[in-house]
């Protein structure tokens, strides 16, 4: 199943990229996908068979992105605003901030970093044993963490259902 | 030229004037602020917003000759530039923070505590 669904997936984005719908590049596509997944299969669906939480779990992911966006252009505004401020060395106050996390799953850690890394202000510079480091630019960009992204990660990944 | 032509243009001129605008103020960022973490910031993370609004904006472009299937394809490979860059960026922003972390580099504060415990009690 997980073979099926990785080669539409492939095949589309070869589609897109090559452009040309003549049978000579549509069948180098399909060579190639099948070579690609028979080598990583098990990278992009790591479970071998699909369950109702896969679904949820995309269904999730996808809502969140409207949300991590917005979040991106509020931060980004702030760190424009301190780059272009007269005053900016009163009002910048970087720190490395350590905050324990309560995510567990890899994939939510990897979504949580990325998410606090993406939002500006903020850096993910290591996480170690269940504390995440993380470098701010000042107080009021580090008062949102962990907090509200992290619960939306939580949700999103199930992390108080299963393991 | 027609209305819609017009309408268009605008819109692509706000978006990669904004796009423009936050790749400049990176820029800026970069060089005013005082320590290489917080260089970082200015750097890596102006440009998010910065490359998603400029290639929204020539992803847009793309289009305003009709919607044939070569255009639609060229605005396709340009929005995946940005979804790139929001996976390779953060990442490569967290690598050189890391490496950097790991050499010994303190960051610059202002009270001398380089690294506190979140949220303070």
């Amino acid at each position: 199943m997980r073979y099926i669904v990785s080669f539409i997936i492939f095949f589309l984005l070869w589609v897109i990229w090559s452009g040309k719908f003549d049978f000579f590049h549509l069948s180098l596509g399909v060579i190639s996908c099948i070579l690609v997944i028979s080598i990583s299969h098990d990278l992009l669906f790591q479970r071998s068979n699909f369950q109702k939480k896969d679904i949820t779990e995309t269904v999730r992911f996808i809502k969140y992105i409207p949300w991590l966006l917005y979040q991106i252009i509020l931060a980004n505004i702030h760190v424009a605003k301190l780059a272009l401020h007269p005053r900016m060395n009163d009002l910048i106050d970087p720190h490395i901030i350590r905050f324990k996390t309560k995510l567990r799953k890899d994939m939510s850690l990897v979504t949580f970093a990325n998410s606090i890394t993406l939002t500006p202000g903020t850096i993910t510079i290591l996480i170690r044993d269940g504390y995440y480091f993380v470098h701010a630019i000042d107080m009021k960009v580090a008062g949102d963490l962990p907090g509200e992204m992290e619960e939306r990660v939580g949700h999103v990944f199930m992390e108080d259902s299963d393991g | 030229m027609s209305i819609l032509t017009v309408v268009l243009n605008i819109v692509v001129i706000v978006l990669i004037s904004f796009g423009v605008f936050f790749f400049a103020a990176g820029t800026v960022g970069f060089l005013r602020f005082p320590d290489f973490y917080s260089r970082m910031h200015a750097t890596g993370k102006c440009d998010t917003l910065g490359v998603v609004l400029s290639c929204a904006g020539i992803a847009l472009y793309a289009l305003h000759d009709g919607l044939s299937l070569g255009n639609i394809l060229v605005s396709l490979k340009i929005m995946f530039i940005a979804v790139f860059w929001f996976l390779g960026g953060p990442t490569a922003t967290h690598a050189l923070l890391n490496s950097a972390f790991n050499s010994g580099i303190l960051p610059w504060t202002k009270d001398g505590k380089a690294i506190i415990e979140w949220p303070p009690k």
